[in-house]
């Protein structure tokens, strides 16, 4: 495929496995500036492997296929470095780091950031100032952010906490792993404002959803079914509603 | 974890020790032994009273009848005690004068390690006494201190200028008879500090004093000696760094506190003394005895220690909570890497009525290393309505690591209540994963998880401090899975 600066993500061909077993089986993808794609698909049809196998995780295996970030090639890039360039996953389950605050683990994140494209570290004052106006978007209390990282947290603190990170970090794509789960109908609005708010023609966004509800606030503009590894349908917001009244059967039968 | 991990990983851990260089200067060291006949020598050189003497004599004679301890969980090669050197001083000194004086040899040396002796580049409110080898070379603010009647110098001044307060207090908290390393280090200590805080004084600085040994072969053997007497406060600092030698080297100190009524010391150390290589070849042997005596009603004693460095740590910083209501506490990080082995914890002995004591300890293990708690709590038939509360978390880094907890608890009363908890965990690839995903390489990831794992004990440092402590985790511990 010829070089198209509008294009964030490029995935061609690409077959991924785990502990032997092959997940993902050419697999065809392409996300441009500004778009939102949406990721629906049965329990074990790849959804979160693919979140993982982008986001470099060490577990996932890549056997066949190409994956570009920003037309370089980001399977040669360790997992910060594709952090560091732009690259945002917002986790199923969020991981609890005891002690350790978020609000430190917010500012080493963002320095790091800097010290790739040598900036200096981010002066105090605006970082805290600039993390308690995100706070304050998502509902979340001044004192969660002197709470250990996503311990004891809520679910939904866990799930607000993610976007919050991602508000801060301000990535080029965010890949958002079933966000929406866990989520009462009101912290469900909140994140979805959140991720509203971080639209714009310079990011990009996967959501992997189950349910059509998040989709009906976010508009994604494609939604893709996953099956067995690879995309079987394309759509948009029709697609997912859809999927909600015949569930998955319908189209995994049809194929 | 793949392979590239687990080699960031290993370079993370094999970061070299940042205070391994060694200074050049002209020293008098006594020939390696030991004899009464040294023992007469350093008392002499020190110009000691009688009865120092004396008393130094009594635990050697005591010394020679005891064997080399091996109750714990430790590996050591047995220690030739006829091979070490018991005595080695700078030339020039005599003894701590003004900075003018001193050897600008060993100012740089303190300014390497990044303890700045001239008063005006100090740490602002800080009085450090530099104890260089067997001698301690300088003392700082001697005369700000003086003002407030706090008394801030060298042990061997202490015995020249107060032998009063010296012979009061000095082997009541730890007698020679207590242990074998006590007795020997009893029987040829040659220098440490000493503190003394009069009645009603809060002492205006934090006072510090930073170890170092540099020559080869030779042992260090210092006393420190605080007393806090009624109504008083202080809080004291001790940090240690030795060159990197191939042979390991002891280290032997003990340390005395005393609070009388309504006195408070807050200790705190933060020991980095030479670990020795990935091979556990080198590195100090730290073996110290470490007591305060809460002799006065209401009065409180609280350690807090940092021990990253030693091929091996033995030492239980402990508290007689002799007087009523007197409050103990131990807070405490032990981070092993490579070879390294750590033995440490706290006695908490309470026998005055309503007694309290709270144990903190974080054990972090990477590599080979092993990494023990040791801790007795014992509550006196008269120590009624007394309380303890025990929190001892380990944390493992990779996979070949050992961590172990030996707690032990003595009541006799009815009336008392304790707690005991423990936790072992981890650091997971999950959280190695989250971290880098945020853009945090491994290397910075390890030392944030280890200093939020630490949070509880790091926060009981003096504010100067508890970087310092926090940048020596990272640099120590980074990289630590294996």
């Amino acid at each position: 495929m010829a070089t198209d600066n509008n294009v964030i993500l490029e995935i061609i061909d690409l077959s991924v496995s785990t502990e032997g077993n092959q997940i993902l089986s050419g697999l065809n993808l392409i996300i441009k500036k500004g778009e939102t794609h949406a990721i629906m698909g049965p329990n074990g049809s790849g959804k979160s492997t693919l979140a993982k196998t982008v986001a470099g995780h060490p577990d996932y295996l890549i056997t066949s296929g190409k994956i570009k970030f920003l037309d370089k090639d980001l399977t040669l890039m360790s997992v910060n470095e594709r952090s560091n360039l732009g690259l945002f996953l917002g986790f199923q389950y969020p991981i609890e780091i005891p002690g350790l605050s978020n609000t430190a683990f917010l500012k080493a994140a963002i320095n790091a950031q800097r010290k790739f494209f040598d900036l200096k570290d981010i002066p105090a004052n605006e970082f805290l100032l600039e993390l308690k106006s995100k706070a304050d978007q998502l509902g979340l209390d001044q004192s969660f952010l002197s709470r250990g990282v996503n311990e004891g947290f809520s679910g939904g603190e866990k799930k607000r906490n993610e976007i919050m990170q991602m508000l801060m970090l301000n990535p080029k794509l965010s890949i958002l792993d079933e966000t929406d789960s866990g989520l009462d109908i009101d912290s469900m609005k909140i994140v979805a404002q959140g991720v509203n708010s971080s639209r714009s023609e310079n990011s990009s966004t996967i959501i992997i959803t189950h349910y059509e509800r998040l989709l009906n606030y976010l508009v994604p503009d494609y939604v893709h079914v996953f099956s067995d590894g690879r995309i079987i349908k394309t759509g948009d917001l029709e697609l997912a509603n859809e999927l909600e009244k015949k569930g998955y059967e319908w189209l995994t039968q049809e194929k | 974890m793949t392979e590239q991990q687990n080699k960031e990983i290993n370079e993370f851990l094999d970061k070299s020790y940042e205070f391994g260089f060694t200074t050049e200067i002209d020293s008098e060291t006594l020939p390696p032994g030991i004899n009464e006949d040294v023992i007469r020598i350093i008392s002499s050189k020190k110009n000691e009273p009688e009865f120092l003497l004396n008393w130094r004599l009594k635990a050697f004679a005591y010394w020679k009848t005891l064997k080399s301890p091996d109750w714990s969980q430790l590996n050591i090669d047995p220690i030739d005690y006829q091979s070490i050197s018991y005595f080695s001083q700078p030339k020039q000194s005599d003894g701590p004068k003004s900075l003018d004086e001193v050897d600008p040899k060993l100012l740089e040396t303190y300014e390497k390690l990044g303890i700045p002796l001239h008063e005006r580049a100090q740490l602002a409110g800080v009085a450090v006494d530099a104890v260089f080898d067997s001698v301690s070379v300088v003392t700082t603010f001697k005369e700000k201190l003086a003002e407030a009647g706090v008394i801030f110098c060298s042990f061997s001044e202490a015995v020249q200028d107060h032998p009063e307060l010296i012979k009061k207090y000095l082997g009541k908290v730890v007698p020679y008879r207590d242990n074998f390393f006590a007795a020997l280090n009893a029987a040829v200590f040659s220098d440490g500090t000493f503190v003394y805080i009069p009645k009603g004084v809060r002492c205006p600085m934090e006072l510090s004093t930073y170890f170092r040994i540099n020559e080869a072969k030779t042992g260090q053997f210092e006393r420190t000696l605080i007393i806090a007497d009624e109504d008083s406060y202080v809080s004291y600092l001790e940090g240690c760094t030795a060159p990197m030698r191939d042979e390991n080297q002891l280290h032997a100190a003990v340390v005395e506190l005393v609070t009388l009524n309504n006195a408070e010391i807050k200790y705190s150390t933060v020991q980095n003394w030479y670990p020795g290589d990935e091979q556990g070849k080198g590195g100090i042997y730290n073996f110290v005895t470490k007591r305060g005596d809460c002799r006065g009603n209401n009065s409180k004693i609280s350690w807090t220690q940092i021990e990253t460095g030693s091929a091996i740590t033995w030492k239980y910083p402990s508290c007689i909570l002799r007087g009523d209501n007197s409050q103990g506490e131990f807070h405490s990080i032990a981070l092993t890497n490579n070879l390294q082995q750590a033995d440490t914890g706290t006695k908490m002995v309470h026998l005055g009525k309503n007694t309290k004591s709270k144990i903190i300890s974080k054990g972090i293990s990477a590599k080979q290393s092993q990494n023990t708690y040791r801790g007795l709590v014992s509550m006196a038939k008269g120590a009624s309505d007394s309380r303890n509360y025990t929190q001892c978390d380990s944390l493992l880094i990779g996979n070949k690591s050992g961590a172990h907890t030996f707690p032990s608890i003595n009541v006799k009363n009815s009336t008392s209540v304790l707690e005991h908890e423990a936790t072992t965990s981890k650091i997971s690839d999950d959280q190695l994963f989250y971290c880098q995903q945020r853009g945090i390489d491994e290397e910075d990831a390890i030392g944030l998880i280890v200093s939020g794992f630490c949070k509880e004990v790091l926060k009981e440092l003096p504010m100067e401090f508890a970087v310092e402590a926090r940048a020596l985790l990272q640099v120590n511990l980074e990289g630590a899975i294996g």
